[in-house]
């Protein structure tokens, strides 16, 4: 049903899949992911689409390989199938603000591509900063130059290419610069969390896009709770968007941990029987 | 009706009763009187020609016996086990006076399941009605949706029912427990709808792969029922409720039920599995939660309900079932507050309630005991204080009448506010029972096959 049709690898643990489903390809927008599982006793795990053709009928997803989810699908290639996909899930992401940086840090850069893309298309003036921890983890730097940005900034974290630094450092030179209307933070929890630290000093109003964990993504379990200006909100629904300023990122980044000790034991249990050496 | 042993069966998933076999099932029913006034029918919210089934099994007439049944309720096998017969038809029964009611649903389950164990070409499958030309969607595979689909199709409509999770078949899938409704007796209702001509297309969010407007105008279906539940669950907004730890019973039994956490990991879906658990709540919901978590491996099962036994809406064979196999009950407390070390549950603080003035309901009102705070020991939280209606749907459908709660307005039909929509089950009458949702699907599908013969 869901058939495999791209495979791309981008770095060492992070890959890049395109996959047959038309319906879902027609309602996909910046900001929204997808739901799917690899086979029958798969988990449920979502990942942000990174492009999509209406007209040709597919969409794209990058994922970074944590465990054994992730494990299966980098096994898999194109012409396989898989068990589920679902979609399109959450809201969009808001464009039209203006003068606006998006920051993209590891995987999430993916993410941020196809936000950035359609802020450009939305006539925003768009400065994406990308970060990475060093220029092998570093993606879709092409992709990014394609588009019409105001600037692309590139930051490792070892200085092997682009800045050497913290994605908070150019960030907060376009903050005083009071270069921004909006600022737009896709990443590691922690890394927004000090995006959305940077950008409150200056009052410039941020969005940062969530990954609690999910199940259903439609509002029915609850697993994706995140707290928001001290409300109870539900990740998959209400967002995956929030203020950044209002955010509880300690919870968040508490809550993502709850399985650390099972995922271990899945992946290790899958990898036993794998041959490759990722 | 036998059961597995309490002990034995409160760590297996395996199904708690057994069922009749043909002996049993014979003595039961010749028990029945075959009443000329047969009180037990009107019982029954779908009027089952009780005495009629019995009356078959009564003359080894078993393949007679499902017909009678699948006339009134294409799933047999599933409300045979689930229905609260206690207060349904077996309350409704003569014998019931003298405390010996029928068993009915066990008798309905026994005649289901023969029907089942055949080969699907045996199995007893309704006459179809000749093609009417007319499409028609159902949006949600639970029991309203599927017997709205089976009816329809039965008719002669090209049915297809669109459902957002992986699995069909709603809440008897995700949220009751295997121990109580093995998911092989819904898979194999579900296979004799496929068998009937019914399409099944999961992995699709109505309000987001579709609309509900695409439905009609892009996908051209005549008609469109909504079955969608009520699936969206509440807490109770009290501090340290996004602890890790902490549960809807949704989340819960989903990850169990539908995810199959406890072959983890087999299975790749974890769930916690907590020493000491305190389930919330008093309803059926609350007595699943309980009784899947003793057998995930917890060693104390707390059930804490704000009011006492005797208002508990679970239904007796549940609370009875719960109890034997070790839930402890800790009745008149109310959580409020869940503390917490390092962002995992480490106890709950409880108030003690006691019993004051009736409220509406009629029940009478749990008001807070001053000063009687205590703690409840435990590392998992699972939260079964109801659900409310799922906006996914409504949101993108502007049209749609609603209630203040969200659920959709329909009336005894299932007719909605949109010509060519009806809607049925949870999403209207708020959470209720499988029979009750399978009941609106049907009266739905009779209303729609009307409208869809009206010419032009
Ligand atoms: C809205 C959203 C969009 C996402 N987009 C992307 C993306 O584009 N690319 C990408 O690489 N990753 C993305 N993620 C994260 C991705 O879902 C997880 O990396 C993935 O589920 C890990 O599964 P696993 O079995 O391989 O690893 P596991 O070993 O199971 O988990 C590793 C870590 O991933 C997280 N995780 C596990 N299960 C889930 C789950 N069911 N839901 C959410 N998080 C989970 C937890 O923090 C966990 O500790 C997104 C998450 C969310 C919620
Ligand atoms: C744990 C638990 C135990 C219960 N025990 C009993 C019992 O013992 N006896 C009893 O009679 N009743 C019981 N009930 C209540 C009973 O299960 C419900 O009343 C009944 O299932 C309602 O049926 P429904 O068809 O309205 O909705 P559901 O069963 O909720 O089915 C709705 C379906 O629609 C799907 N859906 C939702 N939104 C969309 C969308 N936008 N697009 C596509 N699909 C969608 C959902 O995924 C789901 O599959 C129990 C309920 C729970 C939760
Ligand atoms: S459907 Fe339920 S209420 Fe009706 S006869 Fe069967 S068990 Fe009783
Ligand atoms: S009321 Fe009871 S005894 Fe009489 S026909 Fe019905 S089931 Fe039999
Ligand atoms: S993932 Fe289940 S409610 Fe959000």
């Amino acid at each position: 049903m869901f058939r495999i049709i791209h495979k791309r690898q981008l770095s060492d643990a992070v890959f890049e899949m395109g996959v047959e489903a038309p319906a879902v390809a027609r309602k996909a927008r910046a900001g929204q992911f997808l739901i799917l599982r690899v086979d029958e006793t798969g988990e449920r795990i979502p990942l942000t689409f990174s492009d999509w053709s209406a007209q040709e009928g597919w969409v794209r997803f990058i994922f970074m390989r944590v465990g054994a989810t992730t494990h299966k699908l980098t096994h898999l290639e194109v012409g396989d199938e898989l068990a589920d996909l679902v979609g399109p899930l959450g809201r969009p992401t808001e464009v039209g603000s203006g003068r606006v940086a998006v920051v993209g840090g590891g995987v999430g850069a993916a993410v941020a591509y196809p936000v950035a893309r359609a802020m450009c298309a939305a006539g925003d003036d768009v400065t994406v900063i990308l970060g990475a921890r060093n220029s092998e983890l570093l993606i879709l730097e092409d992709e990014f130059r394609a588009l019409p940005l105001k600037e692309l900034i590139v930051c490792t974290d070892d200085g092997s290419a682009g800045r050497k630094g913290l994605v908070t450092a150019p960030l907060k030179e376009l903050c005083e610069a009071g270069a921004l209307d909006h600022a737009m933070a896709i990443g590691p929890a922690i890394m927004m969390k000090f995006c959305a630290a940077t950008t409150r000093e200056f009052a410039v109003p941020t969005t940062v896009s969530l990954n609690p964990i999910m199940v259903d993504g439609t509002g029915m379990c609850g697993a994706c709770r995140v707290s928001v200006g001290g409300e109870t909100k539900f990740g998959c629904v209400d967002g995956p968007d929030f203020d950044g300023h209002a955010v509880d990122f300690e919870e968040l980044m508490s809550r993502q941990r709850v399985y650390v000790d099972d995922e271990r034991s899945a992946d290790a249990e899958y990898s036993k029987g794998c041959s490759c050496h990722l | 009706m036998p059961e597995l042993d309490a002990h034995e069966r409160a760590r297996s998933f395996d199904e708690v009763a057994v069922g009749y076999d043909a002996d049993m099932a014979l003595a039961e029913a010749m028990r029945c009187l075959q009443c000329a006034n047969p009180t037990c029918i009107a019982g029954c919210p779908v009027n089952i020609d009780i005495k009629s089934f019995i009356g078959r099994i009564i003359d080894g007439d078993t393949k007679g016996g499902v017909e009678v049944l699948k006339a009134r309720n294409a799933l047999p096998s599933v409300c045979g086990r689930v229905c609260p017969q206690e207060s349904q038809c077996e309350a409704a029964c003569v014998l019931a006076k003298k405390g010996e009611p029928i068993a009915i649903g066990r008798l309905e389950r026994y005649l289901g399941d023969s029907d089942l164990s055949c080969d699907i070409d045996s199995r007893c499958k309704p006459d179809v009605a000749a093609p009417s030309g007319k499409r028609v969607a159902v949006v949600g595979s639970g029991p309203s949706g599927l017997a709205c689909a089976g009816e329809l199709s039965r008719l002669g409509h090209a049915v297809t029912v669109f459902e957002s999770l992986h699995e069909p078949g709603g809440v008897l899938v995700y949220g009751i427990p295997e121990f109580r409704l093995p998911k092989q007796v819904v898979a194999s209702e579900v296979d004799m709808l496929r068998e009937m001509g019914v399409e099944i297309v999961t992995d699709t969010v109505i309000g987001a792969t579709y609309t509900l407007a695409d439905l009609r105008e892009e996908l051209g279906f005549d008609a469109v029922f909504i079955g969608n539940g009520a699936g969206l669950p509440t807490f109770m907004n009290i501090p340290g409720e996004n602890l890790n730890g902490v549960y809807s019973a949704n989340e819960f039994l989903t990850r169990v039920n539908l995810m199959k956490a406890y072959d983890f990991p087999h299975h790749d879906t974890p769930v916690w599995r907590g020493r000491k658990v305190a389930v919330v709540g008093g309803g059926n919901v609350a007595m699943d939660s309980a009784r899947t978590a003793l057998r995930l491996g917890a060693d104390e099962v707390f059930l804490v309900y704000r009011r006492t036994e005797d208002e508990m809406p679970a239904r007796r064979e549940e609370t009875h079932h719960a109890r034997e196999e070790g839930v402890q009950f800790k009745m008149l407390c109310s959580p409020s507050q869940i503390v917490g070390h390092e962002g995992f549950v480490t106890g709950m603080t409880a108030t003690r309630m006691e019993l004051g003035e009736p409220d509406v309901s009629g029940r009478r009102a749990p008001v807070c005991v001053l000063d009687s705070d205590f703690v409840i020991d435990c590392d998992t939280v699972i939260m079964a204080v109801g659900t409310r209606a799922n906006p996914l749907l409504s949101a993108t459908t502007p049209d749609l009448g609603l209630t203040a709660r969200g659920y959709i307005v329909a009336d005894e039909d299932g007719a909605t506010s949109i010509s060519g929509v009806w809607a049925g089950g949870d999403i209207v009458t708020g959470a209720a029972t499988v029979i009750l949702a399978m009941g609106a699907g049907k009266r739905a599908a009779a209303a729609m096959d009307r409208w869809l013969r009206v010419p032009g």
